[in-house]
Parts: structure tokens; sequence; C-alpha cells
């Protein structure tokens, strides 16, 4: 038998407090007038000026290479910032698939062209990133994604319709997952291109959520031309880097913070004399999250060596969604609050907020199944 | 950990290995003390692995220590490991001579007044102690260091096996918890105002049995993914099922947060018995060894729930462990008594000094 002992060594020691001090500060000042109930929309709040300002302290591409933009500074110190800009609320939606996802996508397989292109403008909090994997028949199952990109003279030809693109009508560029080889070669006929998303023959029509916010998009792809120089690694690798991508990104602060907002206001209106029940609820979801924090910092420093934690942080997700879908259960029995986005009251109505976003938090970046079975497969069992 | 520090760990971890038998259990559950494993457990010096160098220990490091606690639990060793563990760290802290057998320690309740609290008095030829001490771990078996109010402040005493009136006890894994009742002489050298460190009972207490709930977790993990790949229904192992893996991730998830909150006790424990950790990890290994044992049992079907499965060593003591020294609600309590002292925006920052 194969030992099942999973392994989360403890995280690397916090030195970084003069970051976490000038992080906090820039801040106060820069969310001061931002309140509760925008704080709530942390990273689907998107902000052009903000993201800009970020650019300029240097907190997008953190860990890049100078020569690329970026900053050079260790992935504990990207952490740092994250962490803080998500407890706080900052809206850091505009720059957020690019600096987490799609920058360093281009790092690790981009053409030096594409680096030099985009990177810098990435860093500088000017250039912003959808992701195109999702498609009408194709969700967790990704591989059977249709969209095709048909060899033509000096480039591709695409068609096809992508789904759920998040921020698809905001951003520059999408990361575009397709088709580029033999229909039966299930994983090795895909690759990823990058789209300009200003090119002829791209439609995106907004998708309103249940609450009716636009965030997500429908983005249809007709006879839309794309230069050779738009492969991003090489062609017919997609799957392979797509499944990098992944594993790298289900660990972070973003897997547990998404209803921290709406913790801090329950925090709030308890005030000074809460019931014990009350106090016992508040203690035990702050409980949780020190412990994911953890977690979640322990693989953090297990990247940061190089190492491949992908089953540990499909764990960390997975509890953390748990944890996020929770603590709105929980404040709505502590508190007598009813929620309306309308409401004047922050507490309805971040409450709200948090109670219509509840369920995508098992969906998206792969559903609680999907992880489980992940799970499962480091466990031994598949 | 270092390679010294991983070799202290595996080799206790073989000796548990060859010698806790199912057998060795189930006869101490029947109360027989296990000498023979006591006195292994002895040779190889833990009893005092968290005595500090400069008070006569080995000088290890205290995460080490703690982590032969934890694999201990991994084993289910009937023996009061931790508790000596804590008892001699807490005497060599006094500066008072440790015993070479087991000890245990008495940490009262902090949730409801004691009955009859223990107090100490200078008498001619010594202290006097009396008072009553409920559900001592060992409390027949072993010395006793308990901490008691006095004129002079508190002071700690150790109190010899065999003196006090035992009413014989025991938890959920039939592991010994004795009332203990007091009314006598203890000689001058056996008591010493009480150090810091002894203040906090309670919290060692709590943030020991996190530190054996993980450990026990683990083991309950391991034994469910080995049994759901070798139980075979409908012509495969029970582990190809998606239903029976998803609870499985689930046990794995709720043993990984185990794991890290216990770590989060371990660093308090080896360092100044800082309260919100303790209260943070012994709450949510208690969360997680109900969610975990439920699932193991659904997981192993009836023979999980026979007494020739070892599966119940396990389940028993997480069952026990994760309502003494204070159960979840109390320590989640304690924790959002700090959460509302630091306030809405002090919520963080609480966090990430934690
Ligand atoms: C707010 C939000 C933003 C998003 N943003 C983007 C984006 O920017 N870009 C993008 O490409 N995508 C995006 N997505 C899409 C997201 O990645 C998909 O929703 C996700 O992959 C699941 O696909 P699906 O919704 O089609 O569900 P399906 O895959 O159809 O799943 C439906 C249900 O069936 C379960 N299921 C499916 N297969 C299995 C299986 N093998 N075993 C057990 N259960 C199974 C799932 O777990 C789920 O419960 C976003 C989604 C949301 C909700």
């Amino acid at each position: 038998m194969t030992e099942t002992s999973i392994t989360f060594p403890p995280p690397p020691a916090d030195t970084l407090s003069d970051l976490r001090a000038e992080v906090r500060d820039f801040l106060a000042t820069a969310l001061a007038n931002r309140k509760p109930r925008d704080r709530a929309r942390t990273w689907t709040g998107f902000d052009a000026d903000f993201s800009a300002q970020m650019g300029e302290r240097g907190w997008i591409g953190m860990t890049w290479p100078k020569r690329y933009g970026g900053h050079e500074r260790s992935a504990l110190e990207r952490y740092v910032v994250l962490e803080e800009m998500l407890a706080a609320g900052a809206p850091v939606a505009a720059h957020w698939i690019a600096d987490r996802q799609s920058g360093p996508l281009l790092l690790k397989a981009g053409t030096e062209e594409q680096r030099q292109a985009i990177l810098p403008r990435i860093a500088a909090g000017q250039c912003f990133f959808c992701i195109g994997m999702s498609e009408p028949d194709s969700g967790s199952d990704l591989a059977a994604a249709r969209t095709r990109a048909t060899p033509v003279e000096g480039g591709f030809r695409v068609n096809g319709t992508k789904l759920w693109t998040t921020y698809g009508h905001k951003s520059h560029y999408m990361i575009l997952f397709c088709r580029t080889g033999a229909a039966d070669d299930r994983h090795g006929g895909t690759s990823q291109l990058l789209v300009d998303l200003s090119t002829p023959g791209i439609t995106i029509r907004p998708i309103a959520d249940l609450s009716g916010e636009h965030h997500f998009n429908e983005v249809v792809f007709e006879d839309v031309f794309l230069p050779s120089s738009a492969v991003i690694g090489a062609l017919g690798d997609g799957w392979n880097q797509v499944m990098g991508e992944l594993a790298f990104e289900r660990s972070g602060p973003e897997r547990f913070l998404s209803s921290f907002i709406l913790l801090v206001e329950a925090v709030r209106a308890l005030g000074q004399s809460p019931s014990v029940a009350a106090q016992a609820a508040v203690g035990r979801l702050t409980g949780q999250i020190v412990t994911l924090r953890r977690l979640s910092r322990s693989v953090a420093g297990l990247l940061q060596r190089g190492e491949n934690p992908a089953l540990q942080a499909a764990l960390v997700k997975d509890q953390g969604a748990l944890l996020e879908q929770e603590i709105p259960e929980v404040v709505r029995t502590i508190l007598a609050v009813e929620p309306s986005l309308r409401s004047p009251v922050d507490l309805s109505n971040v409450l709200a907020h948090i109670v219509l976003a509840a369920p995508c938090f098992s969906l998206r970046g792969g559903t609680r199944e999907i992880l489980r079975g992940i799970i499962a497969r480091g466990l031994g069992l598949r | 950990m270092s390679d010294i520090d991983q070799i202290v760990v595996e080799t206790a971890a073989r000796l548990f290995a060859d010698d806790v038998t199912p057998q060795l259990r189930n006869a101490a559950e029947a109360g027989s003390w296990p000498q023979a494993l006591w006195e292994a457990v002895a040779d190889l010096g833990l009893p005092e692995a968290l005595v500090p160098e400069q008070a006569g220990g080995y000088g290890l490091d205290p995460l080490v220590a703690l982590a032969v606690v934890r694999t201990a639990a991994r084993f289910a060793v009937p023996l009061p490991l931790a508790e000596t563990l804590w008892a001699n760290r807490l005497l060599a802290a006094a500066g008072l001579s440790r015993p070479s057998g087991p000890v245990t320690f008495f940490a009262p309740a902090t949730s409801a007044p004691s009955v009859d609290p223990l107090q100490i008095t200078r008498s001619a030829d010594g202290w006097r102690l009396v008072g009553h001490a409920p559900r001592v771990p060992w409390g027949a078996q072993a010395d006793v260091v308990v901490v008691a109010d006095s004129a002079d402040g508190p002071m700690i005493a150790r109190v010899p096996a065999g003196r006090a009136t035992v009413t014989a006890g025991d938890n959920l894994a039939a592991e010994p918890r004795d009332d203990l009742a007091f009314d006598l002489v203890l000689p001058a050298d056996s008591v010493a105002p009480a150090p810091r460190l002894a203040l906090s009972l309670q919290e060692a207490g709590a943030a020991l049995r996190a530190i054996q709930m993980a450990g026990a977790l683990e083991r309950v993990l391991e034994l469910s993914v080995r049994y759901a790949s070798e139980r075979v229904q409908f012509g495969r192992p029970i582990g190809k099922f998606q239903a029976v893996q998803q609870n499985l991730a689930i046990l794995a998830g709720q043993t990984a947060a185990a794991g890290g909150a216990a770590d989060l006790a371990a660093e308090a424990l080896a360092e100044d018995l800082d309260p919100l950790p303790i209260a943070i990890a012994k709450a949510r290994t208690g969360e997680a060894a109900s969610s975990a044992c439920a699932i193991a049992h659904q997981v192993h079907g009836a023979i999980g729930f026979t007494h020739e499965h070892e599966l119940h060593h396990f389940t028993r003591r997480l069952w026990a462990w994760r309502d003494e020294y204070g159960n979840d609600t109390h320590w989640n309590a304690r924790v959002g008594a700090a959460v509302t002292a630091a306030g809405a925006d002090g919520l963080w920052p609480l966090i990430t000094a934690a």
C-alpha cells in the first residue's frame, strides 16, 4: 500500500512585515471611501485606475524578471500583497487574471515577442486578460472543447463559442483554448492562442448572473483570423499547458477569502457584547481561516521550492470553498438581518451579495466534484 | 526537520508499529499497565523529550518531541506519553525532581468553578495538599503534577502515585480518567512556586489533545483509504465508486486541516503557550474528528463496527479527546472573544498574527 500521508510542511516564516505594513498603508488611503458593499466584490471588482496604481507600486507581476517589467520578488512577497488586497476588499478584477494566470503562462510558454509586447503592460496594470476555456458543451470536461483554429495562409481561422468569459468585455486579450488537431485526439489536438479582442469577427455578449450583475460573457468567434505568432508554446500542447496553469492556481488566498468582508461586517454588527453562541460561531470561522491560511501558505512554500503540490492545492481549494459558503449561512443564524442588495445597511447589503455569489465558489476554477476527484487520485484511489 | 530529528520520530514510530498490537491495546483497556512498552519508551528517552537541555534534558527540538506525541496517537499508544512529556516539562521549569515512571498533570476546567479546588498550605513537615481533582489521565498509575493555591500564590507540586484516594474512571477509549481526592502532606522538596508555564494547564492539555487528534486522524485516513482499495463489491474496489471517493476526499480535507491546526498548537506549546492558536487548534481538530470518524465508519461498513477491527481504537479516542480540556464550542468562544476584543477592523491583523 502506498502511504496516504499528505504533508503540509511548516510555511516559510513571515518575515515580510515591512511589505505588509506598506500594503496596509497604501490600502488605508486608496480604499478610504470604499464602502463594505463594494469591498465585498473584491476579485469581481473591476477598477482600471486602481490596477494602474497597483502597477505603479510594483505589485503586479511581482515575481517576473525585470526585463519583462517584473520586480523579481519572491512568491511569498506576492502572497502577502495578494492576501492584503483581498482581505481589504480591494478591486483587483481588472489585473487579476493577467497577474495570476495569463502572465505566468506567457512567461513560461510564450514567445519572446509575446513576452516583450505584453508582460510589461500587464505589470504596469494597463493590460487586462480573460480566459477562454469553457464552452456551451465543455465545462468540467474541458477536453470536449469544440472551438477550432483551422490553419490558413499565415495563421489560423477560428470559429466557435466561448462561455462564462469573465470580464471578456473589458479585457484586451483572451487566452483561447481550442482545437488545432484531429477531432478524435482529445488532449493532443488542442492549443492555446493569444487573441487580441479587437480582432474583427469577435462578438462579445453580456450574460447577467443571477443577481443581475454583468461580469461574464459569451464570446463568439466567426472566421476570426489569427496570425501564426498567436500560438502560445507548442502547437498541440494546449492540454498540458492548461493543466499546469490550473494546478498552480488552486491554493491562493482567493480560495478562502471570498466571503471575508461579510465576516468583518458581522463582527462589526455584533459589537462589544455578543452572545456566547455568536462568539463561538465567529471564533470558529476565524479559526478555520487561520488554519486554511496556514495550509495555503504551506503550499506557497512548496511552489516556491519548485514542487508540484497538486493534491495539497486541491485540498485547500475544496476546504476553502466550503468555508466561503458557510460564512453567509452562519452569519444569518447569529444576526437577525434580512439580506437586500438595495438596503442602506452595510451588513444586509454585504450578506445579500455573498448569498447570491456563494454558489459560484464551488464552481469556478474546477467544481467541487472535480476537485474531489483530483484528491481521490492523489490518495491513490483512481 | 533535520535528519537526526527525523530519526527520533522514525525510531519511535518503529517501536510503536512493532509493539502496540491490538492485543496490547485491549489488555490496557482491561486495566493492565503495559510495563514493557513503557520501559521501551523510557529507554528511548521519550519521557524527557520536552525537558530543556539546561534542565538535564537532551535538548531535542520541542517540535520534534511533539511530533512524537502525534506519532504515538497514530498508533493509539495506550500510555500517558503526552501527559508525561508535559508534566516533566513543568517539573523541570519549577526545578523539581522528575520520576522515572509516568507522570500526569491535573488541569482544572476553566469553564466551570471547581467543586473542591486544590489548596496547599505550609505545615510543620512540608506542605499539606487538600482538594479534589476530577478526571486525571492515568491518575491512579502515574505521579501527578498539580498546581494549588496557597497564601504565597500558586504552587506546583508532585504527588507520587498511590498517595491520593482514587475513584477510577475512564473515557470512551477506556483510557484512565481518575478522580483524585487529596488530603496529604508532601515533603518540602516536592513543592515550588508555580512557573509561568504551569499557569496554563488547560491550554497545554488542549494543545496536546489537538496534536494527538491530528495523529489519530492521519491513521483513520490511512485505514479508510486502504480499506476502500481492498474491499471489493459489485466487482470492483469500493474506492472506485465516486460517492466513496467524494467522502474520502472530505476525510482527507478534514485531516489536512486538523494537521495544520495541530502544527499551530505545537508551535504555541513549544514557545509561550499563546492561547489563540491553541484555541483554534483544539476547536478545529475537534470538528475534524467528528466529521472524519463518521466518514471512516461509513466507508468501513459493518467490519469497522466490530471490536476486532482496529478502527475503533482511533475513533473512540477521537470522540473522547474532542471533549477533553474544553470542547469545540468552548475554544471557539475563546477565539470569538479575542475577535470581539480586536473588533471588525482588527480581525485581519489578528488572523495574520495567529
Ligand atoms: C462566476 C464564474 C466565472 C467563470 N469564469 C470563467 C472564465 O473566465 N473563463 C472560463 O473559461 N470559464 C469560466 N467559468 C466556467 C467554469 O470554469 C465552469 O463553470 C466549470 O468548469 C464547470 O463547468 P460547467 O459550469 O459547464 O458545469 P458542468 O461541467 O456541466 O457540471 C455540472 C455539475 O456536474 C458535475 N460534474 C461534471 N462532471 C462530473 C464528473 N465527471 N464527476 C462528477 N461530477 C461531475 C459538476 O461538478 C457540477 O456539479 C466561470 C464560472 C463561473 C460560475
